[in-house]
């Protein structure tokens, strides 16, 4: 009884509590503050107006990268924490592990392709389309495949138990990445397609917004996006559905005998999920420009899981987290490298070794996270539910008795 | 109680384990409003008749009817929504939920909120939050556990989780409430509560099921009850028939078949 009155005091000076402790005017200023403070990260002027070294300029600071475009960093963190964010609905709340979520982006991103592109096969060869579509019209139908590829993986396997959802839906990213490498009919190989639209928009002297100098704008927008989710999701989160979740997530049998329909909780989570995923990759597919199979190797999938273990399951917070960690490290690791001299690859034995942080991130994350795994299990910014919970994982497998 | 009516009926019910016989054709009738007791020595079959009852498992042979419906094969959270709600014997709440929100998850039982509606923040999704947590509190303090509504299940002492899985199974609104040993545990004092607590349960319009291994417990208050031994009803009938059955008495004395 004394360490948990310990416990519960050290958790008094938590930031988290102290933050929930304000009154609710002063909470929502400093999220409103905190909120401009992000759309106006990669302003060039903001920095200078600080004093600071501008963002891929001379000079070194630790808290952003000064080797590449500050927004270009941003935006690829902002696809991750929706990737994560996706991710964590299925496996922080609902509990189901989902090895090959990178394929749910895979289809967001060659659906938007396939439409968009004026030299996508379903124009040139099958005549489908008459002329490519606009990007916007795109990205419902690229959530909605998502949505149903999710639902399909779901259908057989959300009935079973245990790793085979792992296992299935580890194949499945593996083949969209396989078949979408050696054929042509359709995905084109490695080849790709080129020519992907941009979002729709112009400023005054006519020029795109979405251009390709200047990726502040793709932040702003998959910024905007998050935050629209984060709503959605949160809404969710407090609600009969979330509550089945963690009901399902604690005790599936329990969960079920208390009426739970844990199979459509499941289903729904797996296609909210799926969907999130795919709205990612249509985000990703609006600047890339091109989309070929090199983009969804399995690594992706793992560094996206990785993202929520390390930020903490079941956590917003934390998948927000883990997604920005894992792109902004390697990258911010990029520019100290520079400053120590460190090598983006060395030769040995007349062999070039990669030896870029960008390359050696999964070494540097896989360390990390066993680290992060022995000592704090939960993540780095937990629901504090669900880090309890890891801690009595063992009296949770007993049968129905 | 000359027009009773049948609300459970276990018909020559069957369940094997492999070469393990857990019930072996069973029979019992449960009338609306009863407290019907099942009781037998450890091993007996009660608490498989439990999970054969809600789902959990298929009987080998054999039916079970609830409210003339047959039950057997249906799936468990559609049985639960027909109106029959358990505890285990196990305590299996949601630990890391706080009191409040195990109680809704039973409530959660008839309520439709649904993806597109709680995303939506739609009006159904506030009226049935609020008439469920209402709801929630009234049971909280019906099984005596007020005050305790934001604390998780785990932090609760034995006796209040023991008491929350009641309110949880009650929350879904049940007809039959079938309880497993919910007195394990429990010193005198708490029996004698829990003691009323099933009385007022029953008083409310709902049916009890008790299995219960405290003879006193269960003679106070059950209607009816039912022996098992060996998978096998040895006796049934008023607690003081029972309890004068030679087979019950050798049953739990151990005596080899005195009958
Ligand atoms: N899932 C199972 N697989 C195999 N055998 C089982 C299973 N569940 C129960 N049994 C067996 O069925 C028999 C009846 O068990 P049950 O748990 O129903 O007894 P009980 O009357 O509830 O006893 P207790 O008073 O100890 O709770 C026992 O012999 C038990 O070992
Ligand atoms: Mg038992």
């Amino acid at each position: 009884m004394t360490t948990d009155t310990i416990k519960k005091q050290r958790r008094g000076l938590h930031l988290g509590n102290r933050f929930r402790a304000l009154p609710k005017s002063a909470r929502i200023a400093a999220l409103i503050a905190f909120v401009v403070l992000l759309y106006v990260l990669p302003v060039k002027g903001f920095y200078e107006n600080l004093g600071l070294p501008i963002p891929a300029g001379d000079g070194y600071l630790p808290l952003y990268t000064t080797r590449s475009d500050m927004a270009n960093v941003l935006f690829q963190c902002g696809y991750y924490i929706l990737l994560a964010l996706g991710l964590n609905v299925v496996l922080g709340y609902a509990g189901l592990l989902d090895l090959g979520f990178f394929g749910f982006f895979a289809v967001g991103a060659y659906t938007v392709a396939l439409l968009t592109s004026p030299d996508s096969k379903l124009i040139t060869e099958y005549n489908w389309l008459e002329s490519p579509w606009p990007w916007l019209v795109t990205v419902p139908i690229a959530v909605a495949l998502a949505m149903l590829s999710g639902v399909l993986l779901g259908w057989p396997t959300l009935r079973l138990r245990g790793d085979y959802l792992a296992i299935v839906t580890l194949g499945f990213a593996e083949i969209i990445r396989i078949v979408a490498k050696n054929q042509d009919w359709i995905l084109n190989g490695d080849r790709g397609i080129p020519s992907v639209a941009h979002p729709p928009g112009t400023w005054s002297d006519g020029s795109p917004i979405f251009g390709i100098i200047d990726w502040s704008p793709y932040y702003w927008l998959v910024l905007t996006v998050i935050i629209l989710v984060i709503f959605l999701i949160r809404n969710l989160a407090n609600s009969r559905v979330g509550r089945a979740w963690v009901a399902i997530r604690e005790d599936e049998d329990a969960a079920e005998l208390m009426g739970v329909s844990t199979f459509k909780f499941k289903l729904w989570a797996f296609a909210i999920g799926a969907a999130i995923g795919g709205l990612s990759g249509s985000l990703w597919a609006g600047q890339a420009n091109f989309v070929n199979s090199a983009t969804f190797s399995l690594e992706n999938s793992i560094l996206v899981l990785a993202a929520v273990v390390l930020g903490g399951a079941g956590s917003i917070g934390g998948a927000i987290l883990g997604g920005f960690l894992v792109i902004y490290v390697p990258e911010w690791l990029r520019s100290v490298g520079d400053v120590f001299g460190w090598p983006d690859s060395v030769e040995v034995f007349g062999v070039h070794i990669d030896v870029s942080p960008t390359s050696l991130r999964f070494v540097i994350f896989g360390a990390l996270l066993i680290v992060v795994m022995i000592y704090r299990p939960q993540g780095l910014w937990p629901n504090r539910r669900r880090a309890a919970e890891l801690k009595d994982r063992q009296k949770e497998v007993a049968p129905v008795e | 109680m000359s027009e009773r009516k049948p609300l459970l009926e276990v018909d020559n019910v069957t369940l094997r384990f492999g070469g393990v016989v857990a019930l072996n054709q069973v029979n019992f009738t449960l009338y609306e409003g009863e407290i019907l007791g099942l009781i037998g020595p450890n091993g007996a079959g009660k608490t498989t008749c439990f999970n054969a009852m809600t789902g959990v498992y298929l009987p080998t042979e054999g039916q079970i009817r609830f409210k003339g419906e047959q039950v057997s094969g249906k799936k468990r959270n559609k049985i639960t929504k027909m109106g029959m709600a358990r505890t285990f014997q196990n305590i299996r709440l949601f630990p890391e939920m706080t009191a409040l929100e195990n109680v809704l998850v039973g409530a959660d039982a008839h309520n439709t909120t649904s993806v597109p509606t709680a995303l939506l923040r739609l009006p159904k999704h506030w009226r049935e939050e609020r008439q469920s947590r209402a709801r929630g509190l009234e049971l909280l303090d019906f099984v005596g556990i007020t005050g305790r509504s934001d604390d998780q299940a785990r932090n609760l002492s034995y006796g209040d989780q023991r008491r929350l899985e009641i309110a949880r199974a009650l929350a879904t609104n049940p007809a039959l409430l079938c309880l497993d040993e919910p007195a394990a545990g429990f010193n005198p004092a708490e029996k004698v509560a829990l003691l009323e607590l099933i009385k007022k349960i029953r008083d409310s319009g709902v049916t009890v099921l008790l299995i219960e291994h405290d003879m006193r417990l269960v003679m106070g208050v059950t209607d009816r009850i039912v022996v098992l031994e060996f998978g096998k009803k040895i006796a049934e009938g008023t607690p003081e028939e029972v309890r004068d059955n030679p087979k019950v008495v050798a049953a739990y004395l151990g005596v080899p078949d005195a009958a």
